[in-house]
């Protein structure tokens, strides 16, 4: 057995599932790298060169800039609410309690819940005339009317992001709740020992062990939230007065809607372009992480 | 000799004829529909079914997606090279259609019955640069729709006749205290903003396009979206209106907290039914108003026709599928749902029967259908008109800059 014949084998045996990834994923990569450079329609003609035009036109148009301050605003603020809300959740799961185990199966059906479904549910709950939102506030005494959260650009993506976290925190609690489950017993009954408070102990025994899958968590949601299209087309549709369109929306309606296969292929590779960038700054993060622990 | 030239003769004659196709043979044809309320699911596939019992030689698979995915299918199936022999098409599409080469030019096929039996109006549905697409098949405006009771309480004696009239009629509901807002729009970021929209311009005479450029800046199309932001601002128009898709209209007008309310022709027997609603019997419903010196009554053309796609390989039998759909006999079955697109059936008292009232603003109202402009270029267009409305809505922007930036972002 030469390793050369080691090599040679490994290769063979991978090589139907590499012409199968080059099917799927490579040519049509390729393909669209071709389109994003010439005026085609989504119907017809097959369209002519144009250089880098469409990337000038979207880059230097004033659309391209407000949907990506809106896209990462949306990115920013729901991965950290649910990185966050998840860690809590996690600890709290992770206490002894009296039906603890039913706590923990209710808590994956917001996030085993098909998107458009949990969209659907809070736009009722969102509803500006009979919505639970609304009856709830206004019985408790913290609102005097009904609002219209969906129709306000100041409330809109608050409430978007606040439907996405009600989906998306359960992914980060199982994550952290498995890795909260390998911290040995010992050590944290050891630092309790050395007087230790709640905080320190947080900080200085458990992070060490969330580090990791924290930043696994962290890498997944974030490239999620990046492209979300699902839970705002469903809810707004982009609006009001496109103050929730993301990125992935303008993607859609470009090639779409308005038929520009080519400009549509440019600006989905600019957003690929930018969550690489981003899934690539975390690997490095992680990495780091892991080599200082 | 003459014998076996006898024998074969007759068996060439039996070959042939077996080789020929025989009377029956089975032709399939793929049908796009949407899903909806009025002239529903349900009832596609028994018009499909009594098409098929007339016609046995032909069969029709029939497939439904919500008007929001309707166009993406349709052209998506064109771009992968077809799949459908009849498509159901909006009045916005056929000026894309017919430049993309989606939908067949069916002018030729047209009869002398159809051109003369089919209201004038109805055929803008399918026509583009003088050439016709298809059959106009669900013949649709918005009405206004109003509330009996609540107008009698408020001393109201006739509904409005102008828009003007219609502002002073809400403000007199809202003053007594009937209502806190009178009326209710759909100007959500969708189509159904456009709709509403595009009925205001033509009371007040305005143009979307003219000469290929937008003109809609200015006069008519200015007017008409000053007049929107007014109704909102003066807290006339239920604020919540610019959220609403016409379901979210008929859900309020239904629970008896809009006193008018502009919708499509499918609101008036769902708003009478007993069963989900708190007004049947309540219901009035009349052309939405005109403008002082300038029109009468307004209305946009929200009709949808039926369509050959330029792929089908079956376009005889997709059109006599079209033809038995949209037959005066087919429409005045299904009357109370969506009524026909056969000038004679508004005199026809079966079809008019216990919706006499909403007959009688057809009448008017159809003959006064507006179409969206049309152009290759729509659904740039409207989207960022959605955008201008809801900026004004919302006081992002003043009407006549939110209408500038849109012409500049529409594309012409």
């Amino acid at each position: 057995m030469t390793s050369n014949w080691i090599t040679t084998r490994a290769w063979l045996l991978m090589l139907p599932l590499l012409i199968v990834m080059i099917a799927i994923i490579g040519w049509p990569l390729v393909d669209t790298v071709r389109l994003s450079f010439t005026d085609a329609k989504l119907v017809g003609t097959e369209g002519n060169f144009v250089g880098i035009d469409n990337y000038v036109k979207i880059l230097s148009g004033s659309n391209f800039q407000r949907t990506l301050i809106t896209t990462t605003m949306f990115a920013v603020l729901s991965v950290a609410a649910e990185m966050v809300i998840g860690v809590l959740a996690a600890l709290l799961l992770n206490q002894q309690f009296y039906g603890r185990s039913v706590l923990r199966a209710l808590m994956i059906l917001p996030w085993a819940l098909p998107t458009v479904v949990n969209a659907t549910l809070w736009r009722l709950i969102y509803n500006p005339e009979y919505g639970a939102l609304n009856a709830a506030l206004t019985q408790i005494g913290l609102l005097d009317t009904y609002r219209s959260w969906l129709g306000e650009p100041g409330t809109a993506l608050t409430a978007l992001i606040v439907a996405d976290c009600w989906k998306n925190f359960p992914l980060v609690a199982l994550i952290a709740l498995a890795a909260l489950q390998a911290v040995p017993r010992d050590i944290t009954a050891a630092s309790m020992v050395d007087g230790a408070g709640a905080w320190s102990r947080f900080r200085f025994v458990i992070m060490p062990y969330l580090a990791g899958p924290l930043m696994v968590a962290l890498v997944l949601r974030t490239i999620e939230a990046f492209k979300v299209f699902d839970i705002i087309w469903v809810m707004t549709r982009g609006g009001p007065a496109n103050s929730t369109r993301t990125l992935s929306i303008l993607v859609y309606q470009e090639a779409f809607s308005f038929q520009r296969a080519g400009s549509g292929a440019s600006l989905a590779l600019i957003v690929t372009l930018l969550v690489t960038v981003l899934a690539v700054a975390y690997a490095a993060l992680i990495r780091k992480s892991a080599g200082a622990s | 000799m003459l014998k076996s030239i006898q024998t074969a003769l007759l068996s060439a004659t039996l070959l042939g004829a077996a080789l020929a196709s025989p009377a029956h043979a089975e032709t399939k044809i793929n049908a796009l529909f949407m899903a909806q309320a009025a002239y529903s699911e349900a009832d596609v596939r028994a018009m499909t079914e009594a098409f098929t019992k007339a016609n046995p030689d032909v069969t029709v698979n029939l497939e439904f997606v919500p008007y929001e995915g309707l166009h993406d299918k349709t052209v998506l199936a064109q771009g992968s090279g077809g799949g459908y022999d009849v498509v159901l098409f909006d009045v916005i599409w056929p000026a894309e259609y017919a430049t993309n080469k989606v939908l067949l030019d069916v002018s030729d096929k047209i009869t002398g019955d159809m051109k003369t039996g089919v209201l004038p109006g109805a055929w803008t549905t399918v026509e583009y640069q003088g050439k016709r697409y298809g059959m106009p098949w669900i013949l649709d405006t918005k009405y206004l729709f109003y509330n009996k009771e609540i107008l009698e309480k408020a001393g109201i004696k006739t509904p409005p006749k102008t828009w003007g009239e219609l502002a002073e009629q809400a403000k007199v509901i809202k003053d007594k205290g009937l209502l806190a807002t009178p009326i209710a729009w759909s100007w959500s970021q969708a189509e159904a903003a456009i709709c509403d929209y595009t009925t205001l311009v033509s009371a007040y005479g305005g143009s979307f396009i003219k000469d290929g450029k937008p003109v809609f800046q200015t006069g008519g199309g200015l007017d008409a979206l000053n007049y929107m932001v007014d109704s909102y601002k003066s807290g006339l128009t239920n604020p919540n209106s610019k959220e609403f898709l016409e379901e979210d209209v008929r859900r309020v007008f239904q629970n008896g907290e809009a006193a008018f309310a502009l919708n499509w022709t499918y609101m008036y027997n769902m708003a009478n039914d007993p069963k989900d609603s708190k007004v049947a019997g309540k219901v009035g419903v009349v052309p939405a108003p005109g403008i002082d010196g300038k029109s009468t009554v307004s209305a946009v053309n929200g009709s949808m026709g039926l369509g050959i796609t330029s792929t089908s390989k079956h376009p005889d039998e997709a059109w006599k599928y079209i033809t038995f759909m949209t037959s005066q006999q087919t429409q005045n079955q299904y009357a109370k749902l969506s009524l026909p697109i056969w000038a004679s059936s508004y005199t026809d008292p079966a079809v008019s029967k216990g919706q006499e009232e909403l007959i009688a603003a057809a009448k008017q109202s159809l003959a006064a259908m507006y179409p969206r402009p049309t152009t290759p270029k729509y659904q740039e267009l409207s989207t960022a008109l959605q955008q201008a409305v809801q900026e004004s809505l919302l006081g992002q922007s003043k009407p006549e800059d939110a209408l500038k930036t849109a012409a500049e972002n529409s594309g012409l």
